[in-house]
Parts: C-alpha cells; structure tokens; sequence
C-alpha cells in the first residue's frame, strides 16, 4: 500500500503506552522477540556444525568461543529463548483450537510459559553442570 | 474486450486459493520444531564438551543426520515466515519492506543449505 501522508492531527486509539503491562500482553512480545533472538541464533547452530565439519581446528575454535564464559552466557540466553519460544508456541497450538481463551486460562497459560520457561532452562544448565561436574 | 462478469474473473483468486497456507506451514513447522528442537536440545547436551572425534562420529549416523536435515528444514521455513510477518507489520516503507522479505529469504536459504551440507559432508565423508 501507498504511504499515507498525515496533514491533520487525527486522534489514535489507545495503544502499547497507554496500557498497564498485562501477562499475556508481555507474553505476546517476548514470543515475538524470542523468534528474532532464535532466527539469529540459528546461525549459532549453523556456526557449530560448520566448524565441526570442517575438522578438529575450527572445531576446537568453536569451543573455545562458547566456552568462554560470554560465549557461555549468550548459550544460557539462546536456550532460554529457543524454551520459550517452544512454550510459547504450544500456547498458541492450544489458542488455536480456540480452548483456553477464557481470561483465567490466558493468564494461567502465559505465568506458565515464563515460569516454565525459566524453570527448565535452570534445570537444563543444572543437569549439564551435574553431568559434566561443572560448568 | 471481456464477456465475463467480474465474479467469474476472481473465482478461484480469493484468499482460499493460498491464503491460509502461510498460516498452515507456520502451524505445520511449530508443531514439527517441538519434536526435532527437543532432539537438537537433547543432542548438544549429550555432546557439550566431547571430543571431536566423538561429535564428528555421533553426527555422522544416519538417524542422527536425518533428524537433523529435518530440523534445519522445518526451523529455518519457520523463522523465514514469523520473520515475514514482523517485517510486514513494521516496515511500511515499500522498497524497504521487499529488501528486507528478499534478505529473510535468502538468509533462511542460505543457513539452510550451509547447515544441511556441513551435516551431508560429515555422513558422506569428509
């Protein structure tokens, strides 16, 4: 569509500023940004089996970058992101059968997509820290 | 010109000849990202801090390699089309907002192929 010149002050419906932060309203922008946090961190992956690919020098590079500890904290994000990025979508499979649209089951699906979100991703860093004996 | 009435001429044209088929793919690749994201999750914890030896051979097995294929299908199909979808709600500049859905298509295109060659050159010998 053409861009629409504005000579007149028109008024504007209420929007994001206006508004007290609700649940499902952050959740809704946390999903999205998540999306973008996965979409670049998919070069993450990419990054990973390319070096292996490639042999033992990029692939001892490679970890040498995420094992730093900056490398480390954008893996503990990137894995939080790509959580509940899934949680978050699991939300809107069940939304999308048109079940759980009551006000109640809203918010009870959007606390449980960021609590559980957090939850697992601690538990997740947990069970590696366990397995491996540290970080 | 045309005899045809102006119904005759959009029959067939209209939103459910491929409207909800960006919906569907999105739906189809979510539901399909919950099971091989799972098995990526699950995968690089079991191989966070093995020797290359054991990653490159643990790669390399065919249910491995084609579960993988699969998710670097499906995740990068999805990301192209949530992506499509913030860029048309935020980029109203036309020039602008066709870059930018050429850009996403070919950065989904070009993760995609990386990826499924990298993981195609560990199986077929590299």
């Amino acid at each position: 569509m053409a861009e629409v010149r504005h000579t007149i002050e028109r008024p504007l419906s209420p929007h994001l500023g206006i508004y007290r932060p609700l649940i499902n309203m952050v959740m809704s922008i946390v999903h999205r940004i998540t999306g973008v946090a996965n979409y670049v961190g998919a070069l993450l992956i990419a990054a990973w089996l390319v070096a292996v690919a490639m042999g033992p020098d990029a692939y001892a590079t490679a970890n040498a970058v995420f094992g730093h500890p900056l490398g480390k904290l954008v893996l503990v994000g990137y894995s939080w992101s790509v959580i509940h990025h899934m949680l978050g979508g699991i939300r809107h499979l069940i939304w999308d059968t048109g079940r759980g649209l009551e006000i109640g089951a809203v918010n009870a699906l959007c606390w449980t997509t960021i609590l559980g979100s957090l939850a697992l991703t601690v538990a997740l860093w947990l069970a590696g820290i366990a397995a491996r004996g540290g970080l | 010109m045309s005899m045809r009435t102006p119904l005759a001429k959009v029959r067939g044209l209209g939103s459910a000849k491929s409207g909800t088929e960006h919906f569907w793919l999105q739906r189809l690749t979510a539901v399909a990202n919950l099971f091989l994201v799972s098995f990526l999750i699950w995968l690089l914890f079991t191989l966070a801090g093995a020797d290359y030896d054991t990653v490159r051979r643990t790669l390399a097995k065919p249910y491995i390699a084609v579960l993988l294929v699969l998710l670097v299908l499906s995740a990068v199909t999805h990301m192209r089309l949530g992506m499509e979808t913030i860029i048309e709600d935020y980029v109203h500049s036309e020039w602008l907002k066709v870059a930018a859905l050429l850009l996403n298509t070919f950065f989904a295109i070009l993760v995609g192929i990386t990826c499924v060659f990298a993981v195609l050159k560990l199986s077929f010998g590299a």
